[in-house]
């Protein structure tokens, strides 16, 4: 029930801030600050994820083949590899990674 | 709304944005297929893609549940992503001038993509097409291509055999990929990363990613002062 609920909120809350933009006088957000914090959130939350999704398991930290794959990951994406490519191929050099281990 | 789109302007305008469309709206399998690898069921995933719609934070939510995280931290983390879709709103409004329930249902179609394909239009019925093509046409795909993702999901066995735990890291990354343009960014994201790695062992799972926009927080209001070299003598 607990993931519905936070399915449920997350939803209806992006909703929310999608209308908000459209709805509210651009004066209210248009501050120095605020556009500075607003565009470096995903950047930071972005990068987190990464590194948590990497190397976090629980409460510890490991190296296994999902290093593998995010090494494979940048690869394509220096190569410009559409999105679909880089995290399928990532997959796959994990997968791959996995059964040579 | 006189302002008449010439058919050539016009076609191009819907070619752009079915052709964004496709593009985008194929990843939809590849946030289904992580979605059900993380634990959610088919109906959680699809219906995360037709009510929260954004994919940084349908990643987000699932990335933390996948990782051990309570479901309302993921939710948190799907949010404060979701934060960046009101600055895009904030910039759509005067060009497309919607007003009441036009408006409410536009802004269902608020995200990266369809931002991208208006903002540059001159005119507001160029906008405006670039918008509704290329929202509309991303939602139609999105969702279908997450039900194949999730139905297939289902029917693969233990989706670390495929190496999908990798998956959610290397979407994370593309997704971040275009945004480390600039120094500054770069720095931010190092930190980041840097800060949520020693947070994982001292805190729950799913914590961590939200301690390290912290560090978005304090970048922002500590802006580095900007020296500006004195005209000389």
């Amino acid at each position: 029930m607990t993931v519905w609920t936070a399915v449920l909120v997350a939803g209806v809350g992006c909703y929310l801030l999608k209308l908000a933009g459209l709805s509210v006088p651009a004066s209210v957000l248009d501050r120095p600050v605020v556009a500075r914090v607003a565009d470096l959130i995903p950047v930071a939350l972005l990068a987190a994820l990464v590194a948590v999704q990497v190397v976090g398991d629980g409460r510890s930290l490991v190296a296994d083949a999902r290093l593998v794959g995010l090494g494979a990951a940048v690869v394509l994406l220096v190569l410009r590899a559409p999105f679909l490519l880089v995290v399928f191929g990532s997959a796959l050099v994990a997968a791959l990674a996995r059964l040579l281990t | 709304m006189t302002e008449q789109l010439d058919p050539a302007a016009r076609t191009g305008i819907v070619r752009d944005g079915l052709g964004v469309g496709i593009a985008t709206g194929a990843y939809g399998t590849s946030f289904g297929a992580v979605s059900v690898a993380a634990g959610l069921d088919v109906w959680q995933t699809c219906v995360l893609s037709l009510l929260m719609f954004t994919g940084a934070s349908q990643f987000a939510l699932v990335g933390v549940v996948a990782s051990g995280g309570a479901p309302m931290s993921g939710a948190l983390t799907a949010l404060l992503l979701g934060t960046r879709n009101t600055l895009y709103g904030l910039r759509l409004a005067p060009l497309l001038g919607y007003v009441g329930w036009r408006r409410a249902a536009a802004a269902h179609l608020v995200i990266d993509e369809s931002t991208a394909m208006s903002v540059t239009r001159e005119s507001r019925p160029a906008a405006r097409l670039g918008f509704l093509v290329t929202g509309g046409a991303v939602f139609l795909l999105w969702n279908l291509a997450t039900l194949v993702g999730a139905l297939a999901g289902t029917v693969i066995g233990d989706p670390r055999d495929y190496g999908l735990d990798a998956a959610v890291g290397a979407a994370f990354l593309a997704l971040l990929w275009p945004r480390l343009d600039t120094t500054r960014n770069r720095v931010v994201a190092v930190a980041a990363a840097a800060v949520a790695i020693g947070a994982v062992p001292l805190t729950a799972a799913g914590v961590p990613v939200l301690v390290a926009a912290g560090v978005a927080l304090l970048a922002g209001v500590l802006r580095p002062r900007v020296q500006r070299p004195e005209v000389g003598p």
